[in-house]
């Protein structure tokens, strides 16, 4: 986490509060407003708040749109919308018949208590490179569907990821819908962190004969299961350096086909 | 008195009001106080070249910006709160400062507002120009003195003391052995729950400041407000209302808001509250554990240790306003439980641009610990002898008692153990570890340690019964978790006969007890639990000569039991305590509550004035204890880890504690203190790490990225404990507030160094450390 | 929104933290908090029954919701909770600051898991820090309270 002013700085900087009651509203907003960042669970834009990292001039809340919270089966597989909360996905029945891979990827985000405001859609727009359902999007193959006043488009999993933190979700788009194809099987999600639902200093998906890491470059990246660190140049960080991290994904993705 | 309180696992009587959520910790209140936040360094090391409050001034919202020109101490350092001979260089911060910062957290401005958020608003309009100044970060590039931290500090030397206990250079030159070794140290955190936060206000009216603070000695802020203001003592209050968590870092007086917010209530006339924010904490509060050490010891054949001769760097950070404490006890302790008869230990005192070092649970004893356990585990590798059979061979034995080990300590007295039985605990702790888990890449761990506990100079208690037969108590000492009110109520208690359920006991609120030090160095069950038995006793030596004169007999032949003063074996002759309080009070006028008693027409045992010469009015005392020296606390901890081979990652199959406090007022208690003493030390060895860049600057200063352990990352615990009283105190005891702590380390990296086959010399460790160390160089 | 059943008007300033506003603004000061960047667990209330980090949210997003706090488990003068019971029988808490958040998280684990396996209450509270009790009373604490509320 980048360095705030060095202490003394735990309360939100101004801003507009806005808490559009429909899709089409908080469009709209996003639309016609500079410079506004969408506030879903919070867990992870909430923080950046607190340390004044993120000011943004403008907060559209999305939680009141009614309708945007639900967890149902399309094409084959499991679509989750925008307000779906992960705990809500980590006890979903159709979740655990149709993509159990997706299952115990959530059971891995931090904490049920920070599950329980989190939403999959939010975790997937932050980008977070460390992040686990970023990472299973891509493994499977799945997209979400961005909404905006110009209309409505899917971005596959491997056009969503740009860059840490970067997405292709314009500043005036709404991503209302992930979408995560049918599990196939073997499945794994395997992660190495210091503490218990901490981000992974490195982690790996197998979805069949599929490989995608996480934690290793500035977003999940698709790997080859007989060579994963190819091509890898991840960066280094207090508890892992890059060979450490090379290290990690080899002993990983051995562990996820070993099955 | 009745044993029936002493050594019970009573159940904690803080409870109920925590639980519901009606604790009272300084940010809790409000009362209209004005808000504040500190504008802090963000350079490690820099000149002030200018200061532009203008802004900030004129935020809507702001009552107060101040600078060090703002304020009448403004040019005043901060006191060396444990001065030295040795501590040749000391040197202190300022409130504020206006010329140099030294450390990336340092204060500089006060920004006082109508809200937290306005505040912080207006302290990001702060401007501050700084003109960067070279830096020095870890202890050894400071010892070699390429930039100075002061530039009237020569060699970024604060301190240099050498002690010698025997000849060690020749027992060295005639060892049939010798090893040299390395040990490594980095900086890590108390960290406690709760942040530092205070709140103050000032009554023109009655002429007082008052002032809540989560400190662990309130005593000592009340005198340095008065000095400062020049109030009288009684006009300053201080109380450390509930306090989440100290730990050492809160026993650092004298952090610039400790001033600045008294002042701006004085100033402004309205209540003044600063809490701190947790990034703020990290580089704001106090640290500890920076220590390089070199060690060559001498030891025979058989693995006894001849000579040991210690030099060390200790990194004091940018200031030393906590003395040299740190190092003298870590030169104390590294003989540990062992005998050595040659020892000899230098130290050098270093400033580094880093926040300065004082006390966080284990306060050197921790390094002192790493040292002695780890040369002795080398000693038996190069003999090929078995780690806990080397230190059979070492350890003092029962009959050595009083032990002296020929260096000084914290209290300016000599170091001398006072009982103890090490080999027990030596013993007990293979027993209880059991046999090797099976499996590879596991490895044992063992460390002993002692302790130096209960230093003085004293702690006072006032303890009363009141008419209504309650009991209530206080010391200068406030808790941090301890479960004061609980212990200090079963001594008082048993002294008196009574339920602890029907003891009310304050600490640390010098409105109800001014005297006193503080809650550190695992003082306080030797200090404050022995004067609240001096006080119980002598109210019940009172209350026994006020109810001899009354029921006619001999104050010997009376006990007080179960809240009534009776002769012994006739329980059907004797006076409730209630009532034997009345009549401590001789009244004109009575005022209800059985003190009708006490007038004067009632009937008197003896004639003459009420009050006798040298008697108080009232069934209360005030007691003191003053300990002639530390008293001597041991332990020893095991452990079965296992590390996996290829992520590294730490998993401990069993660890075990045998610890010896002497005679242990609440096992309940104790436990707990050592639960939570083993958590920071796994945590310290394996988890958390303060890490500083070249430039001073702390990159890890959030929950996120300093790793404290959760429950997932600490094992169950099995403590067993003997008792070896205290010879020197009434109640025997001994303190534990930090045994739990200690030797974690050492146990770790043994163990780990067995599991991994790789030398572990240095902490904290981590899997990517341990990934490094077993990579080919 | 209601706090502990008891309707409060809306907070005015959405900067507000709901922490903040419940401790300040409603006086509920049982709350606590710790890091406000939602690692220490301190600020963990109940939001509609289910534990979440007060500090992780602005308060005028409760409006409409259920808050409860830690001062909602027991009436005063009534007996405490069974969470709150048990970690007093198992001196579950040392200084008391992460105890109502801890309280809190468990109120909700046992929500979800009424028995819960020792896997499910190391899961359960693996969300909180505490720096004093090094967390075996602490387990202790929610296999017990498992145990009371079945009472």
């Amino acid at each position: 986490m980048p360095r705030g002013r060095h202490g003394g700085v735990v309360k939100p900087p101004p801003f507009e509060y806005h808490a559009p009651a429909t899709v089409d509203e908080a469009c709209s907003l996003l639309a016609s407003l500079e410079d506004a960042k969408v506030l879903a669970g919070g867990q992870s834009l909430v923080p950046l708040l607190n340390f004044r990292l993120a000011r943004p001039a403008h907060i559209v809340d999305i939680n009141r749109v009614a309708g945007l919270d639900r967890i149902y089966e399309r094409d084959g597989g499991v679509a989750i919308q925008a307000l779906a909360r992960q705990a809500a996905v980590e006890d979903s029945d159709l979740v655990a018949r149709l993509c159990p891979l997706l299952g115990a990827a959530v059971r891995l985000v931090a904490h049920r208590v920070i599950r329980n405001r989190g939403t999959v859609c939010g975790s997937i727009a932050h980008a977070d490179p460390a992040s686990e359902l970023p990472a299973v999007l891509l493994a499977l193959g799945g997209h979400v569907v961005a909404r905006s006043t110009r209309g409505e488009r899917a971005i596959d999993a491997e056009q969503l990821f740009h860059g840490v933190m970067e997405t292709a979700i314009g500043p005036d788009e709404l991503l209302v819908e992930a979408w995560f194809p049918a599990s196939p099987a073997p499945f794994a999600i395997v992660e190495e962190s210091r503490r218990h639902g901490d981000f992974a200093l490195a982690g790996v998906v197998r979805a069949a004969d599929r490989l995608a890491l996480f934690g290793v470059a500035p977003t999940p990246v698709l790997a080859d299961p007989r060579d994963p660190a190819k091509g890898l140049q991840p960066s280094g960080d207090l508890e892992a350096s890059p060979e450490f991290r090379l290290h990690l994904v080899r002993v990983l993705t051995e562990k996820a086909f070993a099955a | 008195m009745t044993t029936r309180w002493f050594g019970e696992r009573v159940p904690r009587v803080e409870d109920d009001r925590l639980l519901r959520g009606h604790g009272r910790f300084t940010d809790d209140i409000d009362d209209g106080a004005l808000e504040s936040v500190l504008v802090r360094s963000p350079f490690a090391h820099a000149r002030i070249l200018s200061i532009d409050v203008t802004a900030a001034r004129a935020m809507p919202g702001v009552v107060a910006v101040y600078t060090a020109a703002d304020l009448p101490f403004g040019q005043t350092d901060l006191p060396i709160l444990i001065p030295h001979p040795r501590l040749t260089h000391g040197r202190t911060q300022r409130c504020l400062a206006s010329e140099v910062v030294r450390y990336v957290g340092e204060a500089v401005v006060f920004v006082v507002a109508e809200s937290r958020s306005v505040a912080e608003d207006a302290a990001e309009v702060v401007q501050v120009d700084y003109e960067q100044l070279p830096v020095v970060i870890t202890p050894e590039s400071a010892a070699r003195a390429e930039h100075l931290v002061h530039d009237d500090v020569p060699g970024n030397v604060a301190a240099e003391m050498i002690q010698e206990a025997g000849a060690v250079e020749a027992s060295l030159a005639s060892a049939p052995r010798r090893k040299r070794l390395h040990f490594r140290f980095e900086r890590g955190a108390g960290s406690p729950m709760e942040a530092r936060a205070v709140w103050a206000r000032w009554s023109t009216a009655e002429h007082k400041l008052t002032v809540y603070d989560s400190t662990q000695s309130p005593t000592s802020i009340r005198g340095g407000l008065a000095v400062l203001f020049g109030l009288p003592e009684s006009n300053v209050e201080v109380i450390a209302p509930d306090v989440g968590g100290g730990f050492g870092p809160k026993i650092m007086l004298f952090y610039p808001d400790e001033l600045l917010v008294p002042f701006a209530a004085m100033k402004l006339g309205r209540p003044v509250k600063w809490t701190e924010d947790r990034q703020e904490h990290f580089t704001a509060v106090n640290q500890e554990r920076g220590q390089v050490h070199e060690v060559e010891v001498g030891f025979d054949e058989e693995g006894k240790v001849l000579a040991l001769d210690v030099d060390f760097i200790h990194d004091a950070g940018a200031y030393t306003p906590y003395g040299i404490i740190l190092p003298i006890i870590t030169a104390a302790q590294v003989p540990g439980p062992y005998r050595v008869p040659n020892y000899r230990v230098r130290f050098r005192d270093v400033y580094t641009n880093a926040t300065p070092t004082s006390p966080y649970r284990g306060a050197g004893r921790p390094h002192a610990c790493f040292v002695m356990e780890r040369t002795l585990d080398a000693i038996a590798a190069e003999l090929g002898l078995e780690r806990a059979e080397v230190r059979r061979r070492n350890l003092i034995q029962p009959d050595e008692f009083p032990y002296e080990v020929g260096v000084g300590w914290q209290d300016g007295n000599m170091v001398v153990y006072d009982s103890g039985n090490y080999p027990a605990l030596l013993q007990k702790a293979l027993t209880n570890l059991g046999t090797r888990p099976s499996g590879d890449h596991v490895g044992m761990g063992l460390g002993m340690y002692v302790e130096g506990t209960g230093v003085g100079p004293y702690e006072g208690a006032h303890v009363q019964v009141l008419v209504s037969g309650k009991v209530v108590a206080a010391t200068g000492i406030p808790s941090q978790g301890q479960a004061h009110a609980t212990v200090w109520a079963q001594i008082v208690a048993d002294q008196l006969g009574v339920d602890v359920a029907d003891v009310e006991v304050t600490g640390g609120d010098t409105r109800r007890f001014p005297w006193g030090v503080g809650t550190f160095a695992s003082r306080g069950a030797v200090t404050a639990g022995n004067a609240m038995a001096v006080a119980a006793g002598m109210v019940a030596e009172k209350a026994r000569h006020i109810a001899a004169d009354h029921l006619e007999v001999d104050p010997a032949d009376l006990e007080l039991v179960g809240g009534k003063v009776q002769v012994k074996g006739s329980p059907d002759r004797g006076m409730p305590l209630a009532a034997i309080a009345v009549l401590a009070n001789p009244v004109r006028y009575a005022f209800g509550g059985g003190t009708e008693a006490a007038t004067q027409f009632t009937a008197r045992p003896r004639p003459g004035p009420q009050l006798h010469e040298g008697e108080q009015p009232g069934l209360e005392a005030t007691g003191y204890y003053s300990p002639p020296g530390s008293t001597w606390a041991a332990g020893c901890h095991a452990a079965y880890v296992r590390v996996d081979p290829q992520t590294f990652r730490l998993e401990i199959l069993k660890y075990v504690v045998i610890h010896d406090c002497g005679r242990v007022i609440n096992p309940l208690v104790v436990e707990g203190q050592i639960e939570g003493g083993v958590a920071q030390g796994i945590g310290g060895a394996f988890y958390e790490r303060l890490a500083y860049d070249d430039e001073g600057q702390l990159r890890n200063a959030s929950f996120m990225e300093f790793l404290m352990p959760y429950a997932t990352e600490i094992p169950a615990i099995e403590i067993d404990h003997i008792e070896t009283p205290s010879p020197l105190n009434p109640l025997g005891v001994k303190g534990a507030g930090e045994a739990g702590v200690i030797p974690v380390g050492a146990v770790l990296a043994s163990a780990i160094e067995e599991a991994l086959g790789i030398p572990i010399t240095e902490m904290p460790l981590s899997p990517l450390k341990l990934f490094e160390l077993s990579r080919p160089s | 929104m209601r706090v502990n059943g008891v309707a409060h008007p809306a907070p005015v300033d959405p900067r507000r933290l709901l922490s903040d506003h419940l401790r300040h603004d409603l006086g509920l000061t049982g709350t606590h908090v710790g890091c406000e960047h939602g690692v220490c667990g301190c600020c963990t209330v109940l939001l509609d029954g289910a534990p979440v980090r007060s500090c992780l949210m602005l308060a005028v997003q409760a409006e409409g919701h259920d808050v409860t706090t830690i001062e909602g488990l027991a009436a005063d003068g009534a007996p405490l909770h069974p969470v709150q019971q048990a970690f007093h029988e198992c001196h579950g808490l040392q200084c008391g600051f992460c105890t109502p958040g801890f309280v809190m998280s468990v109120v909700g684990i046992l929500a979800q898991h009424p028995n819960p396996t020792a896997d499910q209450v190391a899961e359960g509270i693996a969300g909180n820090l505490c720096r004093c009790t090094g967390y075996a009373s602490i387990r202790r604490a929610v296999t017990r309270a498992a145990e009371l509320s079945k009472k």
